[in-house]
């Protein structure tokens, strides 16, 4: 017998679908976005933000454009910032939320889409409670429609993660040099998932993450990182230290035995931070739980850049608009 | 009615034939291999194709009663004959569970009505399957039951477990049981790895099999109960599983066939076809598990067939329904193991006959003067690509669209009577 042909293998990556001829048609996940489309994705977010530091505050790019949010799962900071950024580029915006909606009352992902599409949407801005439903979506939406990630289960949160970068370099320069330190649930979360990759795929000098081996997923090693359950040891000499909130509805889960413990183990205070290099700065994607994850002398304190963070989420989620449909900052309509 | 299938390569694992030869059938049974004055009414032309045992189920999802929607007992028998299969052991985890003699009676009648596979039923082992009641089994078995089983659905306690076999070993039924520990696998999808962790998808750990493993053995030591394992898919589990073989423990076990051939990175596109329980785990435990097959340890290969309707599987990973409608691909399968070296052809055909055949103590898988005349006919060498569309299940829900498989059936015969035949003029895979 001859022997057979090699098997079928599934389509393209999902990494790959977010790509159109090297030009960004959604955003659903870091991976496999390559080193020069996110340092692009970062550049025009400094052109945004340097026309918001010079008072421009409304640009007329997505005119005539509308932009869905599709939130199926509760949020009120990313869905403001999503909203923001497209009122700032002129577009008009839709927000839904969709656990209120036609889904709750038997309707498919699918058929909601259908309907959404049928409004002559441009843009689906979606959060959802699982991992993989950006991509689904993408998969099943009309061409003309871009899809942006803004939280998908534990899987991605890319637009959070390139705001991220975008503050390192901002305050610490060339990434290369740098130590950063993921602190916390990195388990359930999905803006570390987005932030290991983004800082790899930046060649960023060390990525670190700390926590108990029940709030780290299996074989995380293998995502790129140095895995640390000390603190103390996690800590000595970073550059950058990210702290993950930790979920409240995780002490059910048997993931920790009390929020006492975990701050006593990986709660970010003064003596702490210490450790660290002396410049270093201290983020979190936010809502931060004062006293559980992080201390307040350290979230409000000198190192901390946590709202600069919210305030460049909305240049970024501005330069990702932008280039799904097609403009960027240097280009007037 | 007396049919000879005449010139095709006689396969019978149970009696140890490989030859050339006339088979003869009479009123339904096997009268024998070249029987020089038999006067056959109809005469099938099997030169050039391989003549084998009515392949042998261990497990497969008919869908009624209740889901309708998905599949029929008669859509998934006439499935089962398109793929060279005539006993189909349907598993009773339907919407209602079948855990009354009258679901029994009921299903096996429509299978009946189907002239297509024989339906074999496997009852609930608790009541609905709670996990709390008992069935009657005893009432199960006189209904026509060839094994209890709570599917995929939890115990409530050892102790239930305890006494399910203890029970059920008085009756002399055999458990199949599918060793998942759900308690170790809150909301999980995948196998707990490194593309579970990438994608950020719950995840199921080898442990939670070999814990429900440890359990159930520990349990079958001390009440002696006939035990089989389905659909084992960890490295782990079949070590445990030959340890208590060699234990004289008894147990059997079998794997379904695409965890021989799928790993969890034909997960890495949120590929919801490959949404399986167990889940599709890693290369080494598929190498494991084709080990596991080609020494005896793991004596059947199964479908695992669970047809859905499109929707079910068109939503995001975690919300999708597991499962792969398999029942067309078990032959081609086991046969791509022959093409790989990993078995031979007899031996591939014995763990889709004659060894699930014994594991539930079935009287089928052979080709003996005497037996039921269950007889699949086909061509080793046919080569084919699959389509959905051309699938006769109901159930399009298979990752392996587009591969190229080797080995279609031509004949189906159950009680000598042909249920399915395709010619490689009018096979549109051909």
């Amino acid at each position: 017998m001859n022997a057979l042909p090699a098997p079928h293998r599934p389509g393209p990556l999902p990494t790959r679908m977010q790509l159109e001829d090297g030009r960004l048609r959604h955003l659903l996940t870091i991976e496999g976005l390559g080193r020069p489309l996110i340092e692009q994705i970062l550049d025009n977010a400094e052109s945004f933000a340097g026309m918001n530091d010079q008072g421009v505050k409304k640009l007329p790019l997505l005119r005539g454009k509308t932009v869905a949010n599709l939130f199926f799962e509760a949020s009120t900071r990313t869905r403001t910032t999503f909203e923001l950024a497209a009122k700032r580029l002129s577009a008009d915006v839709l927000s839904l939320n969709m656990n209120a909606s036609a889904t709750t009352k038997g309707e498919t992902l699918l058929d909601t889409l259908r309907n959404l599409e049928a409004m002559q949407c441009d843009m689906f801005v979606v959060r959802h409670a699982d991992s993989g439903a950006a991509h689904f979506i993408a998969r099943h939406v009309a061409p003309h429609i871009s899809v942006l990630n803004a939280g998908d289960g534990r899987h991605a949160h890319p637009t959070q993660a390139l705001l991220d970068v975008f503050t390192i370099r901002r305050h610490k320069g060339e990434l290369s040099k740098l130590r950063v330190a993921i602190v916390g649930d990195v388990l359930h979360s999905r803006v570390a998932r987005s932030q290991i990759h983004a800082l790899n795929t930046l060649a960023t000098g060390e990525v670190r993450v700390i926590g108990p081996r029940t709030l780290l997923p299996a074989a995380v090693e293998q995502l790129g990182v140095q895995v640390y359950h000390n603190m103390e040891q996690g800590l000595k000499d970073v550059d950058v230290i990210i702290m993950l909130r930790l979920q409240k509805e995780r002490m059910q889960g048997a993931f920790i035995p009390s929020e006492h413990e975990y701050f006593q183990r990986y709660g970010l205070d003064a003596r702490r931070l210490a450790l660290a290099h002396p410049e270093a700065i201290v983020m979190h994607p936010g809502p931060a739980n004062r006293g559980v994850e992080i201390a307040s002398e350290v979230a409000d304190g000198p190192h901390s850049v946590i709202l600069r963070q919210v305030t460049y989420g909305l240049s970024v989620r501005m330069a990702v608009m932008s280039m799904v449909m097609g403009v960027n900052p240097q280009v007037r309509a | 009615m007396r049919r000879l299938i005449q010139g095709g390569r006689v396969i019978d694992p149970a009696a140890g034939i490989d030859r050339i030869a006339d088979l003869a059938i009479a009123d339904g049974r096997i009268v024998g291999l070249d029987m020089a004055d038999f006067q056959p009414d109809e005469r099938i032309d099997a030169r050039g194709l391989s003549v084998i045992p009515g392949l042998v189920d261990l497990a497969a999802r008919l869908r009624e009663p209740g889901q309708e929607h998905k599949a029929t007992v008669a859509s998934e028998c006439r499935a089962a004959a398109a793929g060279g299969i005539t006993t189909v052991c349907a598993m009773p985890d339907t919407v209602p569970p079948i855990d009354s003699p009258a679901d029994v009676r009921l299903v096996r009648q429509k299978g009946r009505n189907a002239h297509a596979a024989r339906v074999a039923v496997i009852g609930a082992l608790t009541q609905g399957l709670d996990g709390h009641h008992l069935t009657e089994m005893a009432a199960l078995r006189d209904a026509g039951c060839v094994a209890v089983s709570n599917a995929l659905h939890p115990l409530a306690s050892p102790l239930i477990l305890r006494r399910a076999l203890e029970y059920a070993a008085s009756l002399d039924l055999i458990v199949v049981v599918q060793p998942l520990e759900r308690a170790l696998m809150p909301e999980g999808c995948a196998h707990e790895g490194p593309v579970a962790s990438r994608l950020g998808l719950p995840g199921i750990p080898v442990a939670a099999e070999t814990a429900a493993l440890g359990q159930i053995l520990a349990l079958v030591e001390q009440t002696g109960a006939r035990v089989h394992f389905g659909r084992l898919s960890s490295a782990a589990g079949v070590r445990a599983l030959q340890r208590a073989i060699a234990d004289g423990l008894p147990v059997s076990g079998d794997v379904a066939a695409h965890q021989l051939f799928l790993t969890e990175m034909d997960v890495a596109d949120f590929n919801a076809l490959c949404h399986v329980l167990p889940p599709l785990r890693n290369s080494r435990d598929l190498e494991a598990l084709r080990a596991g097959v080609a020494d005896g340890t793991l004596c059947a290969i199964c479908s695992d067939h669970q047809p859905h309707e499109d929707d079910a599987k068109l939503m995001p990973f975690p919300a999708t329904e597991p499962g792969i409608s398999s029942l067309e691909t078990l032959l081609p399968l086991c046969l791509r193991l022959v093409d790989e070296g990993q078995l031979t052809l007899p031996e591939a055909i014995a763990r889709v006959t004659c060894r699930p055949a014994r594991a539930l103590g079935l009287r089928a898988g052979s080709l003996a003067a005497g037996a039921a005349a269950d007889v699949c006919v086909f061509d080793a060498d046919a080569e084919w690509t699959l389509d959905v569309e051309q699938l006769h299940s109901r159930g399009r829900n298979t990752p392996f669209q587009g591969w190229a498989l080797r080995g279609r059936v031509r004949h189906t015969l159950v009680r000598g009577e042909p249920v399915y035949q395709s010619s490689a003029d009018s096979d549109p895979h051909a």
